[in-house]
């Protein structure tokens, strides 16, 4: 990962104080060290090995029930699959081409999916950057208490803010989605936005708290001596405080990725619920039937509804790189 | 779906894209050209501006309006029956020691785990594959995560075959099978596992995060000085990832208290396992007493205070460093 | 360098993009039907709207919602209205919300009289028309148009109905064991009785278990029994709190339906002991019977579904079939029949003349016929023909509701307020099968009635 080597910055490695020693050869010298470092690393292995274990197991017999047939699901374990042979691809079958009258299509919802959560998520965390940097970096009296009590809307349940978010927008909102639709036939009534407007609205608190604290743990000096050198803000936020901060947004940007991906309650209430919108949560949830009865096909569901977000989990590991302060140490 | 509803879709996503595109350049723009009196006051502004228009749309607004509902009846007239309604009622006590267990225990068993595991794996081979692990229970939608858990809690009594994980083993192991969810007070304990489940993953990412900004030449430095891993990881590792500690310990504490679907789906709030955000949600929304539901949350308000204080203290200290 | 990260974007943007193309062209359009094919004298009253639409949303899922969109599939062909229905499991949790917040599908099809009370409460819903009045009249049995009506504005006709307070057995344990339909409650009780006898193990086999709603179906026994014990007047005074909860009628129905939910001898057949009622879910706890682990199995007409959960028709519903349902019986002999049961009511959101000539339609006979044609569900309405109901027991649902002389009442814990209806009664119940006392779990659920 070269494209935010801490080159781009203004200043240098002769930041560096006293107490980080610039090693040439860092490799454990001494043969104790050396046995050290394995023993440690060999607990190490064993505890994260059973961690690791315990952690799947649950999610394991959920995919290896998705392959069983219902009337097995229900009478044997998952674990006794070899005893109680049966496997089917049914319940994928199922969740992936039965064609209702009623919803028909898969590929429409995931389509929304995709749509939904690329900006409900590029929203926030372009927003939420902006105000921790604010309340990191330039300083007034009151700017503490204002992000205290940002980060205390926390606690706010989702659920008590959708009626009056839901009654601006119809006020708001809805003459602008109309207007769009009739200059551009092809764009919806129900469009997207109030979905991306909720989504970040709902995920800024978390968001600015979250990135706050990364941003705020860059070094003085590094910002310090960007201003000495006559940057302004804007400067400092693009091409340090960003780049710096990559892997806390990359973090915080697998995370809203993922509760807006499986967020069912927001886009049931702002969208209507229609094919226009819709999520993919929206039509796994109503395989299970009026009354429940077609509940294996959750297990199938599950699995087809996690490849995307697991996709960006694995697409974004590039941005949680080692050492971007290196050299630079707190002043 | 049609060839011309696609391009419709994606033409929303390009314009919104666009467009946002144009805002924040836009607000950057303005910030650099802000005026040189009072500079720093518009800048702040600015870049606060869009954050904080959106938080008082979607949240504050609501929160105040919520708070005013707590103290209406239906027909809106003031009144404090719904507060003495929350006091009276037999299962208050239980939930209110409930909510209390679910924050002593998930937060800081799973920044524990997840601090330990961030730390095991961090620059072992194949470090993004032991993470997935730990990030799949997250990344699974609720609705399945609670099938999940069926297959590890479920009963079935003596005689017939065990189909849940738990049971299985205590079945093997020579014991009666045992009603999980119906047992008081394990069954508290074991949804609380569930959230842990949940959360770790949460809690290794960011943490693992932090730790690759621990500088390496710290690390050395300590390992010059011939200290052990445990002495490193305390004396090093932890002060340099103590604001990230901070953070997930207590964003985990707020999703504690607010979390409410898996008791719902797993026990309905019965058997002695409510807590304070499943009565909230089922007052408001199953009861339609969202008098009662707006009271409640402001109770769950009052439970996060503790969390917000402590939280204040250790932004003073960590200004106070700077 | 700038560069070399936007492509990294592009890259999985292109493949979600494709993956999405490539899942719409296998899912396909489904085809429209033709106008010509299709006959339209029905619906020339409906009036024709070029291009009007209506969306509906309700908590009809999967196949009976595809039975639903199919059952106005003519009428949207020949009015040229385009109906749009979304069925979501947390309807009736979101209905009031989306509602209070302006953003209501059009025709909300509703569950429950008390949720359309609280509608019509907040103002939100829209009257029924007089074309929908006067079919409403015409077709249904006065209780229902009370069951739609708020302050004496009518708000919309019944759907679909649904009869609860079925026992299903298997007749051919009952032929090889001569065991006769009991007439009265407590030959249903000697019924029991003789059973567990006989076979040495429990009759009942009863799943209270449906995730956060655990404990309906044990509501259902007790408003079968307060009706049957006490009559339709006194059941009228229980649900509209005339009576308090804890009123000593209540706890007797309460203590009836415990003979057999608190009886080791009579519960569990085939699934355990008491404690497992809450444990088996409501979709399996009869299936015992098709095992011969249990005999009797109390649950509404619409279990008729589940008993094939592989699906398939290998088990048949049919009084010489695999199982069969016999109407819980009065208390005496000769009282009349009461019947306690469920049903939708589809409400207007949207002042306009499309939404009522949908409505219209949905009030009529024709609709009623069309849909209860196409299986699975039963209407209340007196035009329906009993011989369209798609099986004999449904044929029997129809006769039963079309019958003068039956005295219907709908599910109680659907008119109670949502407090009580959809929190307090069903987890009173579970705490009663675990243990708690009647009076006790009473006075809680007494508590619990909103003031206002």
């Amino acid at each position: 990962m070269s494209s935010v080597a801490p080159a781009d910055l203004p200043i240098g490695r002769e930041l560096a104080d006293g107490e980080a020693i610039e090693l040439a050869d860092s490799e454990p010298g001494t043969k104790t060290a050396r046995v050290k470092k394995r023993l440690t690393s060999r607990t190490a292995t064993i505890a994260s090995i059973i961690i690791a274990v315990v952690w799947t197991i649950p999610t394991f017999g959920l995919l290896v029930s998705s392959f069983r047939p219902a009337e097995l699901i229900q009478t044997t374990g998952w674990w006794t699959i070899f005893q109680n042979p049966g496997f089917t691809l049914e319940n994928y079958q199922n969740v992936l081409f039965s064609a209702s009258r009623s919803s028909p299509q898969l590929g429409a919802y995931i389509v929304n999916s995709i749509a939904i959560t690329l900006l409900g998520t590029l929203i926030t965390l372009v927003f939420a950057s902006m105000a921790a940097y604010a309340f990191a970096w330039i300083r007034f009296k009151w700017v503490n208490w204002l992000f205290i009590f940002v980060f205390a809307l926390q606690i706010i349940p989702l659920q008590m803010s959708l009626v009056p978010l839901l009654q601006i927008f119809s006020t708001w909102l809805r003459p602008m989605q109309a207007w769009l639709h009739d200059v551009v036939p092809i764009i919806p009534e129900q469009n997207y936005l109030p979905l991306w407007l909720a989504h970040a609205m709902f995920g800024l608190p978390l968001a600015i708290f979250l990135l706050h604290n990364f941003i705020a743990e860059i070094p003085a000096d590094v910002i310090e001596a960007a201003k000495v050198d006559g940057a302004t803000h804007g400067q400092i936020f693009f091409r340090i405080v960003l780049p710096l901060a990559t892997p806390a947004l990359a973090s915080f940007a697998i995370f809203q990725f993922i509760w807006v991906w499986n967020d069912l309650l927001v886009a049931l209430i702002f969208s209507g619920g229609t094919q226009d919108v819709a999520p993919i949560t929206q039509r796994l949830a109503e395989l299970v039937g009026t009354r429940g009865q077609d509940w294996q096909l959750l297990t199938a569901a599950a699995f087809i509804s996690i490849i995307i977000p697991l996709i960006v989990f694995f697409a974004l590991q590039r941005y949680f790189v080692r050492g971007l302060l290196a050299g630079a140490t707190k002043g | 779906m049609t060839t011309a509803d696609l391009l419709g879709k994606i033409l929303q996503v390009v314009m919104g894209l666009a467009i946002f595109a144009a805002v924040v350049g836009l607000l950057i723009f303005f910030i650099d050209k802000a005026p040189k009196k009072g500079r720093d006051y518009w800048q702040l502004g600015l870049f606060l501006l869009p954050a904080m228009l959106f938080v008082a749309i979607g949240l504050v607004y609501p929160a105040i309006r919520t708070s005013f509902l707590a103290f209406q009846d239906n027909s809106g007239a003031w009144t404090l029956d719904n507060f003495i309604w929350m006091f009276t009622q037999p299962a208050a006590i239980r939930t209110l020691i409930n909510t209390f267990i679910w924050v002593a225990l998930a937060p800081i068993v799973s920044t524990v785990i997840g601090l330990a595991y961030a730390v095991f794996i961090d620059r072992s081979r194949g470090e993004k594959y032991y993470k997935v692990i730990l990030f799949m229970p997250i990344a699974i939608s609720f609705v399945g995560a609670s099938v999940i858990w069926r297959f590890v809690y479920e009963y079935r009594s003596g005689g017939r075959e065990q189909i849940g994980l738990l049971n299985a083993i205590v079945v093997a192991l020579g014991g009666e099978p045992v009603q999980w969810m119906q047992t008081d007070p394990i069954n508290t304990i074991l949804l609380i596992v569930i959230m842990i489940w949940v959360q770790t993953g949460f809690a290794m990412v960011l943490l693992s995060a932090a730790i690759k900004g621990v500088p390496t030449e710290q690390i050395e430095a300590a390992q010059l000085d011939g200290t052990n891993a445990w002495q490193r990881f305390r004396n090093v590792t932890v002060p340099g990832i103590r604001g990230a500690l901070v953070v997930v310990f207590t964003t985990i504490s707020i999703a504690t208290l607010k979390v409410f679907d898996i008791v719902r789906t797993m026990t309905a709030g019965n058997f002695d396992t409510s807590v304070v955000a499943n009565e909230m949600y089922t007052q408001a929304f199953r009861a339609s007493e969202i008098g009662r539901g707006s009271a409640l949350a402001l109770i769950l308000f009052v439970f996060v205070l503790p969390i917000i204080i402590y939280n204040v203290n250790v932004l003073r200290k960590q200004r106070e460093i700077r | 360098m700038r560069l070399t990260r936007h492509r990294r974007w592009i890259g999985p943007v292109a493949v979600a993009a494709a993956a999405g193309l490539a899942l719409t062209a296998c899912t396909g359009d489904i085809a429209q039907q033709d106008a010509a094919d299709t006959d339209c004298a029905d619906y020339e009253e409906y009036g024709t709207f070029d291009g009007a639409e209506v969306t509906v949303a309700g908590t009809i899922l999967d196949l009976e919602a595809d039975r639903l969109v199919e059952s106005w599939a003519d009428f949207e062909t020949c009015t040229g209205i385009t109906v749009d229905y979304q069925g979501s499991s947390e309807f009736e949790a979101q209905i009031a919300v989306l509602a209070e917040g302006g953003n209501a599908p059009d025709v909300g099809i509703v569950p429950q009289p008390g949720l359309l009370n609280r509608l019509a409460d907040g103002g939100w819903l829209i009257p029924a028309s007089q074309p929908v009045v006067d079919n409403i009249d015409e077709w249904w049995d006065p209780i229902w148009k009370e069951y739609a009506t708020v302050d004496g504005t009518v708000y919309a006709a019944p759907l679909m109905a649904s009869v609860k307070g079925w026992v299903w057995y298997s007749p051919a344990e009952f032929e090889e064991n001569g065991y006769e339909i009991p007439q009265t409650l407590d030959e249903l009780s000697a019924l029991s009785d003789q059973i567990a006898a006989d076979s040495g193990r429990q009759p009942w086999c009863v799943g209270l278990e449906s995730g956060d709603a655990t404990g309906w179906p044990g509501t259902d026994w007790i408003e079968d029994y307060m009706l049957r014990l006490h009559g339709a007047d006194v059941y009228d005074q229980w649900v509209t709190h005339g009576i308090p909860f804890n009123d000593p009628q209540v706890a007797e129905a309460f203590d009836a339906v415990g003979a057999y939910l608190k009886n080791e001898e009579m519960v569990n057949g085939g699934i355990g002991d008491v404690s497992t009622l809450v444990t088996e879910a409501f979709q399996t706890g009869g299936l015992p019977i098709l095992d011969g682990e249990c005999s009797l199995h109390h649950q509404a007409s619409f279990y008729e579904t589940f008993w094939n959960p592989e699906g398939g028709d290998a088990n048949t519903v049919a009084s010489d079939g695999t199982v069969f349902g016999f109407l819980l019986p009065p208390a005496n002999a000769d009282d009349p029949l009461s019947v306690t049961g469920g049903g939708e009511f589809p409400v207007a959101f949207r002042d306009a003349e499309e939404v009522e000539a949908f409505r219209h339609y949905l009030s009529s006979d024709t609709w009623a016929n069309n849909r209860v044609s196409l299986g699975g569900v039963v209407s209340a309405n007196k035009g329906l023909d009993p011989e369209n109901a798609s099986s004999e027991l449904l044929v029997q649902a129809v006769e039963i509701l079309q019958d003068p002389e039956t005295t219907f009442r709908f599910d109680g814990s659907d008119l109670m307020p949502g407090a009580v209806g959809a929190d307090s009664f069903w987890k009173g119940i579970v705490a009663w099968v675990g243990g708690e006392s009647t009076p006790q779990v009473l006075d809680t659920i007494e508590a619990s009635w909103p003031a206002s």
